[in-house]
């Protein structure tokens, strides 16, 4: 999916720049100095992204980085690729030593090859300073043993997303915070015939989200801060009994679900409450024959349960700048200057959304205040959760989330497959040759 | 006198032919340049991979960085996960129910092809579908006839009256393993009956006729003349179909992705699932290491058991 920036697109989006120049105005920044990066002559730079979700997503970002381009006489290529091939490719780059300078990967994609990845840290430093700090979750996946190794450049949460008009036939107004409200609101909608539903089965994205929820919002978590398997504990136990009363509530064939399940129910009206990113909502709402379910929708967080904060992890855009680069100051400066506010939050205003920002600064964006449905996104980062939480972020992390062990545990108990006790064991169990020491 | 000069003149020395030219006469030398092209891509292509899997195997490799050797503790650790019994098992299953499933439709629509159809060539095109269309296709097809709310069995069957509720397909585990064995067996058939066809066809009208002489029935021909005919093809297909089976892949993780919980994992996707989702290749390529006895077993076992025979030698079948 290569594509040379036209001189065309880099204007139109320079004069949308321009537009957003006076928008962004809000956009506190404060005094802070720029890191040395003298950009190496004749650079040519290659990034890697996952695709868009929306056109100008994509467009502003090139002109973006054609602008860099042009300012400092280099040439900049931008590849988008599928989000299932982005973790391939980044194994492939960092184990080989060849290929694209920058990758923009997923979560604690940087941390698997912390070793072939460059030190980010003055230019996070820098960042952080001018744009009011960094927020919780782009810490947890940027940093790595107090140094930046990546920088995070927006983060899709996974709220609760409702239709409210089936929750007021229910005899709710809003999704309860605590789990109790919740599991009756759930049996409520069964009652009515207009059930909630959340994936179960081998989903990556909405799988985990729920899974992750589940046990999170119990107190539970996969590992200690130390980074010891912690999921055999007495809050897991809990969070699993809980399951085995509100799976019954669920809408026929959670456990088969993927990805894309709940979206197709919840577009079909075969359900009514479920749990996904902002694209479900902008799929309804720019589709004439579903406007009227988005018009009905509400998005807000999780419960809490028993914590003061949402239990979601929002999924992570992460940008790496690989040591084989042979450009590694124009690269980090590249990364750097897409971060600043005449760039950031044109970006920002034109993914509507999707993204939502890493540095506090930019919650102050037009774009949170563009459609009310959507500001549940704006603090999807200031989330102190992550896959693999409360420990630090390893390769055993990263496989634990990709193999679902999180999920099966839930799914094999809503199944009646096997009691929370020998689910949390088996968890346990596949857990701990992830973490394994090596 | 004149025969001794003459016969000097016939034994002038004889021109010594070029080293190049000696060498290319080696036979020894000419054998390993003819087959050195074929080595070379056998080794690039089928023994260094396949060595690769084998050393990885038993090592702790992932894919953030180099493995180093642990010798059996993949195995070690596999052996004491039911997650890949699991998957052992229902490979074997799989492939079992599946095979005798794809034979037994197979065989009735090859006698039935065989017979003086309408349209026999059209009609022949038309069975092969399944099999033309790529398995990622069919499969995707299959994950909406499975899929728990908008199947369109479900949806026909509601119609008519028939259910109050969707057909649950895929959401527990045994509905899960025979709808993924029924699609399989579906994309199977082709192979099994275009090639079965192709065997009936060798065999001579005049046994037939013989046989028509002699009074048998249609059970009788078939039991002693095509069956016996159509061993030979069928061993070969049927270690062609176990293999296929045995090692499918596509419409697994299409469908199902291995869920619920892990319940319709074969080898093959559980090697992927572990080997590179998950990043563990050591792990994954031990999964697919160990997937290598049964496909031997099963590739002596149609040999021996079915191929085997003492007629296929010319001699009498005793």
């Amino acid at each position: 999916m290569a594509h040379l920036i036209t001189r065309r697109a880099a204007l139109a989006a320079g004069g949308a720049a321009l537009a957003a120049g006076s928008a962004s105005a809000q956009i506190q920044t404060q005094p802070a100095t720029p890191p040395n990066l003298p950009i190496e002559r004749g650079a040519t730079l290659r990034m890697l992204r996952p695709v868009r979700f929306v056109q100008p997503d994509e467009d502003v970002w090139r002109a973006n980085c054609e602008r860099f381009a042009q300012q400092h006489g280099i040439q900049v290529r931008v590849d988008f690729v599928g989000w299932e091939d982005i973790t391939q490719q980044t194994a492939v780059t960092a184990n080989t030593g060849a290929g694209p300078d920058i990758i923009i990967g997923f979560d604690a994609g940087p941390h698997l090859f912390a070793d072939k990845i460059h030190d980010m840290t003055d230019v996070a430093d820098y960042l952080g300073t001018k744009y009011g700090g960094w927020r919780p979750l782009a810490q947890a996946y940027g940093r790595r043993q107090n140094r930046w190794i990546a920088l995070p450049f927006g983060a899709s949460g996974g709220p609760a997303i409702w239709r409210t008009s089936a929750l007021r036939e229910a005899g709710f107004d809003s999704v309860p915070d605590d789990h109790a409200g919740f599991l009756r609101l759930c049996q409520a909608l069964k009652r009515i015939n207009k059930p909630a539903g959340f994936a179960l089965g081998n989903a990556v994205g909405d799988g985990n989200a729920f899974a992750n929820w589940l046990v999170w919002s119990f107190g539970g978590s996969l590992t200690d801060e130390q980074g010891n398997v912690s999921i055999n504990s007495p809050q897991t136990i809990n969070a699993l009994n809980y399951l085995r009363e509100l799976y019954p509530t669920f809408v026929q064939g959670t456990l088969a679900w993927g990805d894309i399940s709940n979206n197709r129910a919840y577009s079909a009206q075969e359900c009514f409450l479920t749990q996904n990113g902002v694209s479900l909502y902008f799929s309804l709402k720019n589709d004439p024959a579903t406007a009227a379910i988005a018009e009905d929708t509400q998005m807000t967080p999780m419960p809490k349960g028993t914590l003061n904060a949402v239990p979601n992890a929002g999924l992570t855009l992460n940008a790496m700048v690989f040591r084989h680069s042979r450009f590694p100051n124009a690269a980090k400066a590249l990364l750097m200057y897409l971060m600043e506010v005449e760039q950031y939050d044109p970006w920002l205003r034109a993914n509507i959304g999707y993204w939502s920002q890493p540095l506090n600064a930019y919650a102050a964006s037009a774009v949170w205040s563009s459609d009310p449905k959507i500001s549940v996104f704006r603090d999807t980062m200031n989330n102190p959760f992550w896959n693999g939480y409360k420990g630090p972020i390893t390769e055993g992390s990263v496989a634990a989330t990709a193999d679902y062990v999180m999920v099966q545990m839930c799914a094999s108990v809503a199944s009646g497959q096997a009691t929370p006790q020998a689910a949390a064991a088996e968890a346990e169990r596949r857990a701990q040759r992830y973490f394994r020491r090596r | 006198m004149s025969t001794a000069a003459a016969s000097t003149a016939w034994t002038k020395v004889r021109q010594q032919p070029s080293a190049l030219a000696r060498l290319f006469d080696n036979k020894a030398f000419l054998i390993v340049v003819c087959l050195l092209p074929a080595v070379g891509l056998l080794m690039t292509f089928l023994t260094y991979p396949l060595g690769l899997g084998v050393w990885l195997a038993f090592t702790d490799q992932t894919i953030g960085r180099p493995g180093v050797w642990i010798g059996i503790e993949n195995f070690e650790f596999l052996f004491e996960d039911p997650i890949f019994w699991s998957a052992v098992f229902y490979s074997v299953f799989y492939t079992a129910v599946a095979t005798v499933g794809k034979f037994a439709l197979g065989l009735w629509l090859a006698l039935l092809l065989n017979q003086h159809l309408p349209m026999k060539s059209l009609l022949r095109a038309i069975i092969l579908l399944p099999w033309i269309v790529p398995t990622v296709l069919s499969a995707i097809a299959f994950w909406w006839i499975y899929d728990p709310q908008f199947s369109i069995i479900s949806w026909a069957l509601m119609e008519m009256g028939l259910r109050e509720t969707p057909v649950d397909f895929i959401n527990s585990p045994w509905s899960a393993r025979w709808s993924l064995i029924a699609a399989n067996i579906w994309r199977g058939i082709p192979f099994v009956a275009i090639s079965l066809l192709a065997g009936l066809q060798t065999i001579s009208p005049s046994l037939y006729e013989a046989a028509l002489l002699d009074g048998a029935s249609p059970w009788q021909r078939f039991r002693h003349i095509t069956f016996p005919m159509l061993m030979p093809i069928l061993a070969i297909v049927m270690t062609f179909s176990i293999i296929f089976t045995f090692t499918d892949f596509q419409l697994v993780y299409s469908i199902t992705r291995g869920g619920p919980v892990n319940s319709t994992h074969l080898m093959a996707t559980l090697a992927f699932q572990r080997g590179i989702p998950g990043g563990q290749l050591g792990e994954g390529a031990a999964i697919a290491v160990a997937m290598i006895p049964f496909l031997v077993f099963a590739t002596l076992f149609s040999y021996f058991a079915l191929a085997r025979r003492k007629w296929q030698q010319g001699e009498s079948n005793d």
